[in-house]
């Protein structure tokens, strides 16, 4: 599915990246522990409720471009800043982690593993 | 070539500066992206360590033809027991340092899992020193 998709299944807010909405999204992985995203060999979408520059730090460490915040976080100007220096998409949106992960899933998003 | 960076204690938002333009200059120098991945996740794990952990240190970096070298020399606590730290799962981070995302008990696993040389020497009540390689092919 694309960014779009998800976007509008989870009536998400983009925050950067509003021109990469066309690409095509197949894994995700969801984690608040950055050390963990950091042992992935893939690049999927991250769906974190960690909103801080390691937020930011670890996907560029890991060549991760899709960040979607869950729980109402807001990414700071700071984290947009980096970001953007790293072409990155973030969008954020109001539901919980499992509330998140579970329509994401239904809708054919694939886990890593 | 040679490259220092300074790590200021309690200095989170920062930490990762080090492995960015590590990042660059890797990827300028037209190094594979899954050498560079390997290199910046573990220089990456070892900067927050010497913040998370420690009070600060320094990072040294060398860059020749076919490898790079680096050492993150932190003063701090220190680690009493190395072989235990080294165990997936083994955290003894603080409340703060979770709330950063950090304290699974990963770093140093995924340090040595991603570069082809780790040396941790630490001096309890001094400090600890990380050394590690990645040839770059
Ligand atoms: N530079 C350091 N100074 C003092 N103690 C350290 C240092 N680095 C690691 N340790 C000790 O080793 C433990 C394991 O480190 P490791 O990096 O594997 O996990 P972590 O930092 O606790 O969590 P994670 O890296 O997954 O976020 C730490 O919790 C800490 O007790
Ligand atoms: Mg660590």
């Amino acid at each position: 599915m694309t960014l779009r998709e998800i976007v509008d299944s989870l009536e998400a807010t983009v925050h950067l990246g509003e021109g990469n909405l066309d690409t095509e999204v197949s894994h995700a992985f969801a984690s608040d522990l950055m050390s963990e995203v950091l042992t992935l060999s893939d690049t999927p979408l991250l769906i974190t409720g960690l909103c801080n520059m390691q937020t930011i730090r670890t996907c560029d460490m890991a060549n991760i471009d899709q960040i979607l915040l869950v729980r109402n976080k807001k990414p700071t100007d700071e984290m947009l800043e980096l970001a953007e220096d790293n072409d990155m998409t973030i969008i954020s949106c109001r539901y919980s982690m499992f509330k998140t992960c579970g329509i994401l899933f239904q809708k054919g998003l694939l886990p890593l593993y | 070539m040679h490259q220092e960076y300074t790590i200021i204690e309690g200095d989170f938002v920062n930490a990762g500066k080090a492995s960015s333009s590590v990042k660059k200059t890797l990827k300028q120098l037209d190094v594979n992206p899954s050498v560079v991945k390997r290199v910046v996740v573990a220089l990456y794990e070892a900067e927050v360590n010497a913040i998370a952990h420690a009070y600060g240190g320094k990072v040294l970096v060398d860059i020749d033809e076919d490898k790079i070298h680096m050492v993150v020399a932190d003063k701090g606590p220190g680690i009493p027991d190395i072989a235990q730290a080294m165990q997936e799962g083994y955290s003894t981070a603080r409340p703060e340092v979770r709330d950063m995302g950090f304290g699974a008990g990963m770093g140093l696993p995924n340090m040595q899992k991603n570069v082809d040389k780790l040396d941790v020497k630490s001096t309890v009540g001094v400090g600890t020193t990380v050394e590690m390689e990645v040839n770059f092919s």
